[in-house]
């Protein structure tokens, strides 16, 4: 194939991913994106001007080098792209479909300054599937084994990416799961219709085939304590529990029947697969015909709206006590939440949920909100309309609105500190924590956020335990 | 995989079981609990430990079946498996030296009320349990109470057996005959805790009861289990599972029980379907029921 100039490459426009029908992927769990052809993968990577100083590798936390895949991508070599990514991120399958792009690499993209960024995210899911479809995963080298042990509290996206680090660098690795189930968030919280769980699997066999250990129902602190892994023969551990303690509003009427935390939800439809109920045991509440609220405007307010929406509501709304710009959520999430028919009441803040006399949720009363002076987080802060207080009818309600710090190995380490909030205090260089051998990252550390920064942090400390342990 | 090492029923619908969990046998403490999970797609049910065997690794659960997955589980026998076990959850029992103790059960209750008097009569408590139930059937576990129980006093509602009545007449008995009670532990239905919780106020006796909400993961997690205690939510798993008492809100905690009624029925049926089929199937290949 001939060279393109700069000029034509500008001039390809991004390409589509197909998607499922909104219609159709509304009434079922199957994923919504479908993944770029071969053909529309090749078109996308020859939109790419290939910087000589690639500003989108400066928005990646894991620093995946973007360029490089995507030029073997032009070339059609998929799967040598797949080993590119790979020299970074050991996930890109996950990555490419739950990384915010469009705030990381995608936003920095020189050809977005005038046109529309090269679509970094969905070649990176290709590379992933296609290597993974055609091939099978391939196993990385390993270094030679070095002896020492190392435990990983948690299986979600740190852990995985720690021990994927770890195990290659020729250290033995166990990773504690507190559920029946391995890959932590990526199976309870993110459904499948945006993360087939079968991908979370396969990248898992990978670790084990790797020699990864798994130890499933073992909550640390309770099953074992740290200090116990520490006693009997580990060198170091590295803590990735996430966050795992859901708020609620504390307003009137929370504890009504009917009203969820988004954690509880979407584990009951995600992990213990509800929507399949009663083939599967763990039931939900029958949303078939009924109207659904979700408050909170972060991904998984989305997840939960679209999951009732799944289930059969008739009508589905987040309520939000901002206006649409401050939604923590991705933007593909909303149009994605907007194209399935879900409702959107914005500038809104529940005030008191009330229920029948049986204790069954039936309504809840908001209250109109306006946006005053941005904030700490630099969001305008949403402040109350008096006198603005109206009710709607909801049959189920889901709290989406954050995690706080889970309480059981702050409870069972007494020489681990925090900060008030209950997170881990770590060296942010190298997430060593306050005790010896002993780190920390993810969702635990840095309070509730994103898959791909709970791998940064997984092989940030991968890197700074193999230099512990040598 | 965790293997049933025995397996025996206490009455028509409760069964004993004693499952291999060398790590968890060891480290339980009176009060906690497990998750079980008895196979793939099933559901995650919690069951307080009643007793451990660190010689043999065992834990031992007593189970009544009530809903789909309890009675799936009291059908297993000695030698078969179960999926997932997952524990020791929860906070353990307060226990230190109150003076006189009484440990109440009700029904099944009896199981999650005798490992904390165990711990209270190792404690140096005086030890009295009032173990009560429907019928004289019902009233589980009274040998070894009577091991680690100064006093013990079976009840039945319909006389059978023991004290005619309530376990909460019995307890008032007790109480009005003089008794100095300092401590009381209540365990079994939500009617039972609540109305011990209201004959122990007036005299001011600390009361603790184990709650038994609906939950899901059991670490704090999903908050499923969340309970008013205190006027204020708690999440059983972790704050719990045992409380105050005179500060539970009995109403709400029955209530929220509820949420999967329907639900609990249709798996019931559902399940009673699949076994119907099952010993069908089992009839048409037996030479016996062959027409």
């Amino acid at each position: 194939m001939e060279k393109l100039s700069n000029k034509e490459r500008m001039k390809i426009p991004r390409q589509v991913m197909p998607e499922q029908d909104s219609l159709v992927r509304s009434r079922n769990f199957e994923e919504v994106n479908l993944g770029f052809t071969e053909e529309l993968a090749v078109l996308e990577a020859e939109r790419c001007i290939q910087c000589p100083k690639p500003t989108c590798v400066a928005g990646c936390p894991v620093g995946v080098k973007i360029g490089e895949f995507i030029q073997l991508v032009s070339e059609r070599k998929f799967v040598e792209a797949a080993a590119k990514i790979k020299e970074d991120n050991m996930l890109p399958a996950i990555c490419g479909r739950v990384c915010p792009q469009e705030e990381q690499c995608e936003v920095k993209c020189v050809v977005g300054k005038k046109n529309e960024p090269v679509a970094i995210g969905r070649l990176e899911r290709f590379v992933a599937d296609y290597e993974r479809e055609k091939f099978g995963l391939r196993k990385p080298e390993l270094k030679t084994k070095t002896g020492k042990k190392v435990a990983i509290v948690g299986s979600g996206p740190a852990g995985l990416s720690c021990a994927a680090d770890l195990i290659q660098m020729g250290h033995d690795v166990t990773v504690f799961e507190a559920l029946h189930e391995l890959g932590g968030v990526l199976v309870y919280g993110i459904p499948q219709f945006r993360l087939p769980k079968e991908i979370v699997k396969t990248e898992i066999d990978v670790l084990k085939e790797l020699g990864v250990e798994f130890k499933p129902n073992s909550v640390i602190g309770f099953t074992d304590t740290l200090d116990e892994l520490l006693k009997n023969g580990y060198d170091a551990a590295f803590i990735a529990v996430g966050a795992g303690l859901p708020y609620f509003l504390n307003i009137e009427g929370e504890n009504l029947n009917g009203v969820y935390s988004s954690n509880e939800f979407l584990t009951r439809v995600n992990l213990m697969k509800a929507y399949k109920f009663p083939d599967y045991d763990t039931p939900v509440f029958n949303v078939k015909d009924k109207n659904v609220a979700v408050f909170g405007g972060g991904n998984t307010a989305m997840d939960a709206v679209r999951t009732s929406k799944r289930l059969g509501a008739k009508n589905a709304f987040i309520i939000y006590r901002r206006s649409e710009i401050e939604m923590p959520a991705r933007k593909e999430e909303v149009h994605h939440a907007k194209q399935e028919g879900i409702e959107f009441i914005l500038l809104s803040n529940p005030t008191k949920f009330s229920g029948t006399k049986g204790g069954w949720l039936k309504g809840v009363e908001l209250q109109k909100m306006e946006l005053g002076e941005p904030d700490a987080s630099g969001r305008r802060r949403p402040v109350p309309v008096k006198g603005s207080e109206y009710t709607i009818d909801i049959d189920m309600a889901v709290i989406a609105i954050g995690n706080g710090s889970n309480p059981i190995i702050q409870k069972t380490t007494p020489d681990l500190q925090f900060n008030k909030w209950g997170n881990i205090l770590v060296n942010e260089e190298t997430m060593e924590t306050s005790k010896n051998g002993v780190f920390a990252g993810g969702d635990i550390v840095t309070g509730g956020a994103t898959v791909i920064l709970a791998m940064g942090a997984g092989r940030k400390a991968a890197k700074a335990i193999d230099e512990y342990l040598n | 995989m965790h293997k049933i090492v025995s397996a025996e029923f206490l009455a028509s619908n409760i069964k004993k079981f004693e499952i291999e969990a060398p790590k968890i046998a060891f480290k339980r403490k009176a009060g906690q609990f497990v998750i079980l999970r008895l196979k793939e797609g099933g559901e995650r049910i919690p069951l307080t430990i009643a007793d451990s065997n660190h010689g043999k690794g065992t834990i031992t659960i007593i189970v009544q079946g009530i809903g789909k997955t309890t009675m799936e589980l009291i059908s297993l026998k000695t030698g078969d498996l179960i999926q997932d076990v997952v524990g020791p959850l929860g906070k353990p029992s307060h226990i230190k030296k109150f003076g006189t103790a009484v440990s109440i059960g009700g029904g099944v209750g009896t199981a999650i009320a005798y490992p904390t008097a165990v711990a209270l009569k190792e404690a140096g408590n005086e030890t009295i349990s009032i173990i009560g139930g429907r019928t004289k059937e019902f009233v589980i576990l009274e040998d070894e109470m009577k091991k680690v129980c100064d006093e013990v006093y079976p009840a039945t509602d319909d006389g059978s057996y023991g004290y005619h009545g309530f376990v909460t007449q019995k307890l008032k008995d007790l109480i009005d005959s003089g008794k100095k009670i300092d401590f009381v532990l209540a365990i079994g239905p939500i009617p039972m805790m609540k109305a011990v919780a209201e004959v122990t106020r007036p005299y001011g006796i600390q009361t603790v009861v184990s709650l038994n909400p609906v939950m899901v993961d059991g670490t704090g997690m999903c908050g499923g289990c969340r309970a008013t205690v205190d006027n204020k939510t708690v999440f059983v798993c972790v704050d719990g599972p045992e409380f105050d008492a005179h500060k539970v809100d009995f109403e709400t905690l029955a209530r929220r029980n509820k949420t999967y009624g329907v639900f609990e029925k249709e798996a019931l049926d559902h399940y009673c379907n699949i076994d119907k089929e099952f010993q069908k199937g089992l009839n048409r290949n037996n030479p016996a029921f062959a027409g």
